[in-house]
């Protein structure tokens, strides 16, 4: 099985998802420069922060160019994860910088209502809204880990895989073609999360 | 529909976990990995640790023990204990903890809290605040593992720290902890409704009845457990054990499904 590159741009749960993948016996490599990321084969996209910093990190070093170059030309699966998939978006509320624009979707906040503690953060049901790979194997009482205070809606709702609801429906799971980006943290999601990394480690590349 | 977490706070003293009752008399448990390995398969929402010597004994935190605990945890990890500077959150962080549980330093610096959610978010600090009822009923905030008192009031105090940038209250009473005696509702509710951040209700839980009357009658959006899930039984031996889905259900802590809680 090709190891998945985890990009390392100084923002991000490595340790975690590497100990998932290893306990799934999956190789992973983890990078900081374009060069490699240029040669991988499989790319993941961590993040947890704000996303102007991330954003920033990731063009101000090049990988924004080789991210897109590999993801839309070379069609490399790539997953973002967490902040990583609000990443892959066109942007978010909560920064100026535009995202990779990988995926036709916006980041926006949870609305200030009353009664509804921003951030999202806990455990939360999924529910599977188009068909994907990744979620193919998910039981109906599929459960993750959520931390963010900005949700995803996708422009396209063919590109949603997975709906969750807290407060206002959106997009827990998107996919378009072999990019892909996971809301919550599958490597804090015990097996439902295993199960998810395990079907994005196991696609063809 | 979020979940109504209930979190595991286990005790650390040395390399050992231990369970304390008010604060005292602690009792051996076990190996903090052989537990958390039981935890894993039990599928528990989330974990906190909290190493309840650090402080007193002017130590850092066990950062290799962090590290084991760590990378065999497949689920949220929040740690406390003998936290001084933003260097020992940043370590906590890299070792694969999501949250830093903040007591005694926030009482002595509370910039601390400030610091570590403009870099990490307010959701990565937990500030945890030891109450303790006087002969009249009322409430003051104890700290230095119940060591040193406070002239402050946990609610007032609540709204200081989520002011700073706390994402979580941890709220213990001492007087309740390892007692099964069942929550300080009174006290969790003040809190609750003072704030706009999650409260985690600690120190009681005796029963399911109890964990239900923390987060309906207490406004408590998360339970923490410690004698319920170590020992058998009230009075009995270790037994690490979580209440089941099912068993969370019955409580009424958790929905169906994402589908019939979207209808209902």
């Amino acid at each position: 099985m090709t190891p998945i590159l985890i990009i390392d741009y100084g923002m991000g749960n490595i340790g975690s998802l590497r100990n998932m993948f290893r306990r799934i016996g999956v190789a992973t490599d983890v990078c900081a420069d374009p060069d490699s990321v240029a040669r991988a084969k499989k790319l993941l996209l961590p993040g947890v922060g704000a996303f102007d910093a991330a954003m920033a990190r990731i063009n101000a070093t090049g990988l924004g160019e080789v991210i897109r170059r590999r993801a839309m030309s070379d069609h490399v699966p790539t997953l973002g994860v967490c902040l990583g998939m609000q990443l892959l978006t066109d942007g978010s509320d909560e920064g100026a910088l535009p995202g990779l624009g990988l995926i036709p979707a916006r980041a926006r906040r949870f609305p200030r209502e009353t009664g509804l503690k921003v951030p999202h953060m806990g455990w939360n049901l999924v529910e599977k809204t188009n068909p994907s790979s990744l979620t193919t194997s998910l039981s109906d009482d599929a459960r993750f880990y959520f931390v963010h205070s900005y949700y995803v809606e996708v422009a396209d709702q063919r590109d949603s895989i997975l709906e969750a609801r807290y407060g206002v429906r959106f997009d827990a799971a998107i996919q378009n073609g072999n990019i892909f980006g996971a809301q919550f943290h599958p490597e804090k999601s015990h097996r439902f999360g295993l199960a998810f990394l395990k079907a994005f480690a196991d696609l063809p590349c | 529909m979020l979940r109504t977490r209930l979190i595991p706070a286990l005790l650390l003293r040395d390399e050992s976990l231990v369970k304390t009752e008010r604060f005292g008399r602690f009792r051996y448990i076990g190996d903090p990995c052989n537990t958390v390995r039981i935890f894993n398969e039990l599928e528990v929402d989330e974990l906190a640790f909290l190493d309840i010597t650090a402080t007193r004994e002017g130590r850092r935190p066990n950062f290799r023990l962090l590290q084991d605990i760590a990378s065999e945890c497949f689920m949220p990890l929040s740690y406390g204990g003998g936290l001084r500077t933003l260097e020992n959150a940043q370590q906590v962080f890299e070792i694969g903890f999501e949250k830093v549980i903040v007591n005694s330093q926030a009482t002595e610096r509370p910039e601390l809290i400030t610091e570590i959610a403009e870099i990490y978010g307010t959701q990565a600090v937990v500030a945890s605040i030891d109450v303790k009822r006087n002969w009249l009923g009322g409430m003051r905030v104890f700290s230095h593992d119940g060591r040193r008192r406070h002239d402050l009031d946990p609610v007032e105090w609540a709204c200081e720290l989520e002011r700073r940038g706390a994402g979580e209250i941890l709220l213990t009473a001492i007087d309740r902890e390892g007692t099964w005696s069942g929550f300080d509702i009174d006290l969790i509710c003040g809190v609750a409704e003072a704030v706009s951040i999650p409260v985690i209700a600690h120190g009681g839980a005796g029963s399911h009845a109890d964990i239900t009357a923390a987060v309906r009658d207490g406004g408590a959006s998360a339970v923490a457990l410690g004698a319920m899930v170590v020992y058998q039984k009230r009075g009995m031996g270790v037994l690490v054990n979580f209440p089941t889905e099912a068993e969370q259900r019955a409580m009424g802590l958790q929905p169906e499904s994402a589908v019939l809680d979207s209808r209902g």
